[in-house]
């Protein structure tokens, strides 16, 4: 019964979430078009310290694209938690017979397949930008973002849970979640930044991510996986932590 | 007849402020019973507690042998609710939406396309099933929810103000509807409601004011303890003929929004001994039955109309 009523909840999230095509421009066109205009920009001029200089700021920021459309997309599928509760279809949601892990569960595999679909979409289309997509290694790359998107839709469950207003978690979004983004290595690398800087991109989960990502697309996942498990343990944890959020009883 | 809602002891605390202040009492299976009360009465409070969104501060909530409070997981199996905002998704169609709740009430496989026809057909959405409910009206997406409530045969159905944002027709339509509910399936209906119209067609009434249960029954015998007929008097000092009835005739006169108010039986023969004994003073005055804001009145000292 509880597989019924996450794949119920599952599909009435995608559903949702492709029928609104804004939240579609907004969560794949917008990385697209930051990695196009970035990549394009920067170019040659880009010199990573200790990277391979032939390859160009374009590739260089390819798997930073993909984090960024991973987390765009899970941000925006877990903001839709906010507007269930503003629109009511939350609370008969509540008020049914389905346990609240399964409303977690139904939440982050709803972001994550869309955050892989939104994905798959962005390196089927990249070639025609001049960038070079290592076909072979994008099942390892794929199980790299399937670990990130858990971690990063349940990260963004357990922030727009308590909020009664998207305002708020935009706010959040702006403060937390894109500098988190910006300081995991997917814009610059950590070897060429202030040693500060470096100890906050150590700090920062997603840089872990990052690394298993980028290794990943060298063909070289087992040497990362190490990296790999932190980003898993925090997606664990983000899981565990918002499970038991959703859990608690609260007034509506 | 079982029980279908039993509710002991009942308080609700938010913050300092008292919302429930033990309230007991039980709803027969097979009844359709309104909660009446003025907004701000505690209907509200009440009918999250029952739906399990809330708990309470204290006491029991006991749907058809399940402790609600201890086990809301079981105790929902039982119910279906209606809010008093819709809980449909306005990007899903109507069917995409039924689909859904039944999924989430472990209702699947075969049998469920014809359960969704045949709700479909039950609430005249038939003709929109395939439309998103963001572009229905307001009635027919009150249909829907309601479609969507009854979907699973719960053997309890609470809603909070259903025939808000309805037209008098829709709203007589909603009752006939939960009604036939009740005659074919056997369904125990509970609702709040600050409609005296709507609580007088119910089977039984509770009337909630501030947070305590002031009356229960049935809307005749509550009206018929009322004690005869109601009599309602303009006048130019209302506190004053008060005290002046009281001393006369002996009888309690109440001043209620503005207009004095009396209790008795025979009320008629009442009228022109009134009118004689203070000439000049009365204005209007008129006898009536009692109604269930007689009712509220007689146990509150206030009006309903006014409070709410």
């Amino acid at each position: 019964m509880t597989g019924h009523a996450v794949a119920a909840l599952w599909r009435r999230d995608v559903l949702r979430f492709l029928r609104q095509r804004s939240r579609v421009i907004g969560s794949l066109g917008t990385p697209v078009l930051f990695w196009i205009l970035l990549g394009s920009g920067l170019g040659q001029s880009f010199q990573p310290a200790g990277g391979s200089t032939d390859a160009g700021y374009l590739e260089f920021f390819l798997p930073g694209t993909l984090a960024l459309i991973v987390l765009f997309t899970a941000v925006f599928s877990t903001i839709s938690v906010i507007e269930d509760r503003q629109e009511g279809f939350l609370q008969g949601v509540l008020v049914a017979p389905v346990p609240r892990a399964a409303i977690v569960v139904a939440k982050v595999s709803a972001s994550t397949s869309l955050a892989l679909a939104h994905a798959a979409v962005f390196l089927a289309i990249a070639p025609i930008a001049g960038a070079a997509v290592p076909w072979l290694s994008l099942p390892a790359a794929f199980a790299v973002l399937l670990v990130m998107g858990v971690a990063l839709s349940a990260l963004g469950l357990l922030i727009a849970w308590p909020l009664s207003s998207t305002q708020g978690f935009h706010a959040i979004m702006n403060l937390l979640l894109i500098p988190m983004w910006l300081l995991s290595g997917a814009v610059f690398p950590a070897d060429g930044a202030t040693a500060w800087m470096q100890a906050v991109m150590a700090a920062n989960p997603l840089t872990y991510g990052m690394t298993a990502l980028r290794a990943a697309l060298d063909g070289q996942l087992a040497s990362a996986l190490p990296t790999l498990g932190v980003m898993a343990a925090f997606g664990a944890a983000t899981l565990i932590a918002a499970t038991v959020l959703v859990s608690i009883p609260r007034e509506e | 007849m079982s029980t279908a809602l039993e509710i002991a002891d009942l308080r609700h605390q938010y913050g300092t402020r008292e919302s429930l202040r033990g309230l007991s009492f039980s709803v027969g299976a097979g009844d359709v019973f309104a909660l009446l009360g003025p907004n701000g009465g505690g209907k509200s409070t009440l009918f999250k507690i029952i739906c399990t969104l809330l708990r309470p501060t204290s006491g029991a909530v006991d749907v058809f042998g399940v402790d609600a409070v201890r086990d809301p997981a079981r105790a929902r199996r039982h119910l279906g609710v209606v809010f008093q905002h819709p809980a449909v998704d306005p990007w899903l169609t109507v069917v995409e939406n039924l689909r859904t709740h039944a999924h989430l009430y472990g209702l699947h496989g075969a049998a469920l396309p014809r359960v969704i026809e045949r709700a479909l057909e039950r609430f005249g959405l038939t003709p929109r099933a395939h439309e998103r409910v963001a572009t229905l009206s307001g009635g027919l997406r009150r249909r829907v929810e309601l479609a969507k409530a009854l979907l699973t045969e719960p053997p309890l159905v609470v809603l909070d103000e259903p025939s808000a944002g309805l037209d008098p027709v829709a709203r007589r339509d909603l009752l006939q509807e939960l009604t036939r509910l009740r005659d074919d399936a056997g369904t125990t209906i509970v609702l709040t409601t600050h409609l005296m119209d709507e609580a007088a067609v119910c089977d039984r009434v509770g009337i909630l004011h501030e947070g305590r249960l002031v009356a229960i029954g049935a809307p005749d015998a509550l009206t018929a303890a009322v004690g005869g007929d109601v009599l309602t008097i303009e006048c130019r000092d209302p506190e004053r003929l008060a005290t002046d009835l009281g001393d006369r005739f002996g009888v309690v006169a109440r001043v209620v929004d503005g207009r004095l108010r009396v209790e008795r039986p025979r009320a008629h023969e009442f009228v022109p001994i009134v009118v004689e004994a203070f000439p000049g003073e009365v204005q209007t005055i008129a006898v009536g039955r009692p109604t269930l804001d007689d009712v509220f009145v007689h146990h509150t000292g206030a009006s309903m109309k006014v409070l709410s």
